[in-house]
């Protein structure tokens, strides 16, 4: 006999992802280009892949304290305080997780009571709104401007508080705009933040990867350590996608509870990745360096071919996407992908699929040679002069 | 940041063929500034040569190798230098380099067969009078050349699409 009543109503209402429709399609052109993935193109420099094989020959293969190995979290406290001048306790206040995606989870988890608003920017990364309704929290998106370069503005960011704001994700530098948010600009939201009591999860994992000024965590601000739970990992900054190893630092009175669900939820973050991890902390600046470098010259190259064929695109200076507009040719963002993809064999992803504010956008990662950025940039005029 | 001669050679160091264009575009500068830098590292001699990384594994004629060492007796006031502009005279040496260490010279042959480059080795270069001895290497198999893998193809392993 059937079950009659499966499913939990919470987990039916979420939609599936919106980039799900488009994977299906991609797939059945296995010849096409497709520069719509989220991961660097980079093999994780090799000292790092070294460490990893170095922990697994010794017989790293056992579970770890559930806050991750004690030298880890003393590398990222290192870290944190070499690039951000920011100090966190490796006992009290840092949590290795499974991805950055598990630490956004939890500390949305630690942070959300019945009923709670947590405002998310869009368009944003898929999971920031499913996570907050399965925490049990009201989402409420602030869709946030090309004109304003996709930053959060002061204006913007009082108009969606209400008396029952918990929290707000920040996604600087963000996936899929490539919009960051500079020191100036933090400090204009910044009292607003603490006169609401504003608990602020800062999802900084493309932190490493800015062309302009440095990163400036917004925790690093006055006022602001206390009330910020940090999300970071090693995927973009050192090419590690698969190793799934990332951490968040923060208030011992947040991280603590975080660290329980982990406990409940995860046990540990996989053994032999952590060890990778330290060496990716201690050795590593020079490999991120050379990547970041590269994702530079990529950027400006794509900019100035979406220049040249007439495409409107505002200036990204972090991650590795650029997020043109392609409103003025009359197609859906998802009419525009589709077309593309069929008739030059170019995947780019429609910008709704990173909700509705995206409409009229396309994210093109440029996580790929200059070789294959060429050959698709040369399609992608094609199409644009038959629209 | 690095001047932008030093930017241009990062890049075209490993792939000549970018246009000074794209140059431009990827650097951020004026394509007028890329040319005419390129133009006077070609002239002072920073830029040699545009060459080809050509994997002859891939075809079917013959084509051999050799690392040969050679132990040489340096000549007063000109040290290794004449001995040097000998050797590079010769058309089948690809390659020549002093050396610290047990010999002096490393001198890469290229050839059409074995014999043809023994010949080359005992007939012109273990007979000059400055060489004491030669020993020569073959190499069996090219794995990575100029830093670019040959045996093994890379792919792009990544899923097609990823938020």
């Amino acid at each position: 006999m059937p079950v009659k009543n499966p499913l939990s109503d919470k987990v039916q209402s979420l939609k599936p992802s919106g980039i799900r429709k488009f994977f299906d399609l991609v797939e059945e052109m296995p010849d096409a280009i497709s520069l719509g993935v989220g991961e660097p193109d980079f093999d994780t420099p090799w000292n790092i892949r070294e460490a990893g094989i170095h922990a697994l020959n010794s017989g790293k293969t056992f579970y770890t304290a559930n806050s991750g190995i004690k030298p880890l979290r003393k590398a990222i406290s290192d870290y944190t305080k070499r690039k951000c001048s920011l100090s966190y306790d490796p006992d009290r206040e840092i949590v290795v997780t499974v991805g950055g995606s598990e630490a956004i989870d939890i500390a949305l988890r630690a942070v959300i009571n019945p009923g709670d608003e947590v405002i998310y920017i869009e368009p944003c990364y898929v999971s920031y709104m499913p996570c907050i309704v399965l925490a049990g929290g009201e989402p409420v998106a602030i869709k946030v401007l090309e004109k304003n370069e996709f930053r959060l503005t002061p204006g913007e960011l009082r108009a969606a508080i209400t008396d029952k704001t918990k929290a707000i994700i920040l996604p600087y530098p963000s996936n899929p705009t490539g919009a960051v948010m500079g020191e100036a600009d933090l400090e204009t939201i910044k009292d607003i933040l603490i006169e609401n009591d504003i608990i602020v999860i800062s999802d900084e994992i493309y932190s490493e990867l800015t062309y302009g000024e440095k990163h400036v965590s917004i925790a690093s601000l006055e006022g602001m350590r206390e009330r910020t739970v940090v999300i970071n990992g090693f995927s973009k900054t050192f090419a590690m996608t698969g190793w799934r190893v990332g951490y968040a630092t923060g208030p011992e009175l947040i991280l603590g509870q975080m660290l329980k669900i982990h406990q409940y939820a995860i046990m540990c973050a996989p053994t032999v990745s952590q060890y990778a991890a330290i060496e990716a902390l201690e050795n590593s600046d020079g490999e991120t360096e050379k990547m970041r470098l590269e994702y530079d010259r990529r950027r400006r190259y794509l900019l100035s071919a979406f220049s040249e064929m007439g495409l409107p695109c505002f200036e990204p200076l972090g991650a590795f996407y650029t997020f043109p507009n392609i409103s003025k040719f009359g197609l859906s963002s998802e009419d525009f992908a589709t077309g593309f993809l069929k008739s030059q064999k170019v995947a780019v992803i429609p910008g709704t699929a990173f909700g509705e504010s995206g409409e009229g956008f396309v994210r093109i990662c440029y996580a790929y040679s200059i070789k294959e950025l060429r050959e698709a940039m040369n399609r992608m005029g094609k199409f644009i002069s038959s629209l | 940041m690095e001047n932008l001669k030093e930017q241009i050679l990062n890049v075209i160091e490993k792939d000549a063929k970018i246009s000074a264009k794209e140059l431009s575009a990827m650097l951020g500068a004026e394509e007028a500034a890329v040319l005419s830098e390129t133009a006077a590292m070609e002239s002072d001699g920073t830029i040699c040569a545009y060459h080809t990384l050509i994997n002859r594994d891939r075809l079917n004629g013959d084509d051999v190798t050799a690392l040969v060492e050679l132990r040489v007796t340096p000549q007063g006031g000109d040290g290794y230098d004449k001995i040097a502009e000998t050797i590079c005279m010769y058309d089948q040496v690809d390659t020549l380099y002093l050396m610290s260490g047990a010999y002096d010279f490393l001198v890469i042959v290229k050839g059409k067969t074995i014999k043809e480059i023994s010949l080359f080795v005992s007939g012109k270069l273990a007979s000059m009078h400055e060489v004491q001895n030669t020993t020569t290497h073959f190499i069996l198999t090219r794995y990575k050349e100029q830093g670019i893998r040959l045996k093994s193809a890379k792919t792009d392993g990544r899923m097609v699409i990823c938020p």
